[in-house]
């Protein structure tokens, strides 16, 4: 049963970590909106890099070598270059395709889960792997051997003391 | 002892990851809500494969069928292009507008679909895509269904059917513009 638990708290540890790992990681935050005309590439870069490429599985419109990506990073610069904000460039893409072109899901609502989850997991598997490893460290006083059967313990002495006569 | 109070720690941690499965594989991964459905729809103004130009903004007062497609979208936009053509000829009279907007295609390709199915209802390319991006298109092809007062009311994905394009026009031409 103890073993049992230990996997069941492995398991859960598991789970979280292995949560956490699938959560895209915090988007990094958003740069000063540009003085317009010049687009700084690197802020482009940032925007596309956080919307979901439409056409591909799991890949970023930056990532992605698909024409579809290479005309939202147009777009993307276009609206950098007509003032617009990176914030006010995600808003634009969310308002045609919903929270869905977004790689991290918003940290509200709903998908407020997502980030938070994976910690309530760990914490519930860093409990049971201190309660599993409570009861380990008492385990010992109830390994103590039983006491032998008196006849065995006698016939075992009987035995040693033949052998030292021979 | 404390280990049979401890028993039920496995079924309970259990039974969330079942649920979450249980709802997580009953869900369409490709399908994704159009936040678009009661809003305005995007303006567009492009010019036709023909020359002439094509607006939302000349449409306004009709009801609008606005078809994404491509000729590189095999099999459905093959499968629903006499349909496209089919409705158009039905409704054109009644106040309804049929513009299909080619996206992501070859001029040559795109000229050769529409010669092979016979479109007689203005398309037009859209080559920068900002068309696409404004009605949140994913895929072809995809077509909106847009009321007299300039909404975005139905959105099909996929191949269009008779059916289907009949049911969303006679709805929209029955309200009051």
């Amino acid at each position: 049963m103890t073993r049992g638990l230990a996997g069941a708290a492995a398991a859960v540890a598991l789970v979280a970590v292995v949560g956490w790992a699938t959560a895209a990681p915090p988007p990094a935050a958003a740069p000063p909106a540009p003085a317009a005309t010049k687009v700084d590439e690197q802020i482009a870069h940032d925007v596309a890099s956080q919307l979901r490429c439409v056409v591909c599985q799991s890949l970023s419109v930056a990532d992605s070598p698909s024409e579809t990506a290479s005309q939202m990073r147009a777009i993307i610069r276009d609206r950098l270059a007509a003032g617009d904000s990176p914030e006010q460039v995600r808003a634009y893409f969310v308002e045609k395709y919903g929270d869905w072109i977004l790689l991290s899901p918003p940290k509200s609502g709903f998908t407020l889960l997502v980030w938070v989850l994976p910690f309530v997991g760990l914490g519930i598997g860093l409990v049971l792997v201190a309660v599993v490893v409570r009861r380990w460290s008492r385990a010992p006083r109830a390994a103590t051997p039983s006491q032998l059967d008196p006849a065995v313990r006698e016939r075992i002495r009987r035995e040693l003391s033949e052998m030292d006569k021979s | 002892m404390s280990t049979s109070r401890l028993r039920w720690v496995i079924p309970a941690a259990v039974v969330p990851v079942l649920v979450l499965l249980a709802y997580g594989f009953r869900t369409d991964p490709r399908e994704i809500p159009s936040p678009l459905l009661g809003r305005p729809a995007a303006a567009f103004s492009l010019t036709t494969f023909a020359g002439t130009p094509v607006s939302l903004e000349g449409l306004r007062g009709k009801v609008v069928m606005l078809n994404f497609w491509a000729s590189w979208c095999v099999p459905a936009c093959y499968e629903e292009a006499p349909a496209l053509e089919r409705t158009w000829r039905a409704y054109k009279d009644k106040g309804v507008m049929v513009v299909g907007v080619d996206i992501q295609d070859k001029e040559e390709a795109a000229r050769q679909f529409l010669a092979r199915f016979g479109h007689s209802f203005p398309n037009a390319p859209d080559p920068t895509g900002r068309v696409s991006v404004d009605y949140g298109v994913y895929g072809v092809p995809e077509t909106f269904f847009i009321d007299r007062t300039g909404r975005v009311r139905f959105k099909q994905v996929g191949a269009l059917t008779d059916e289907i394009a009949r049911s969303h026009l006679d709805v929209l031409l029955k309200e009051p513009s």
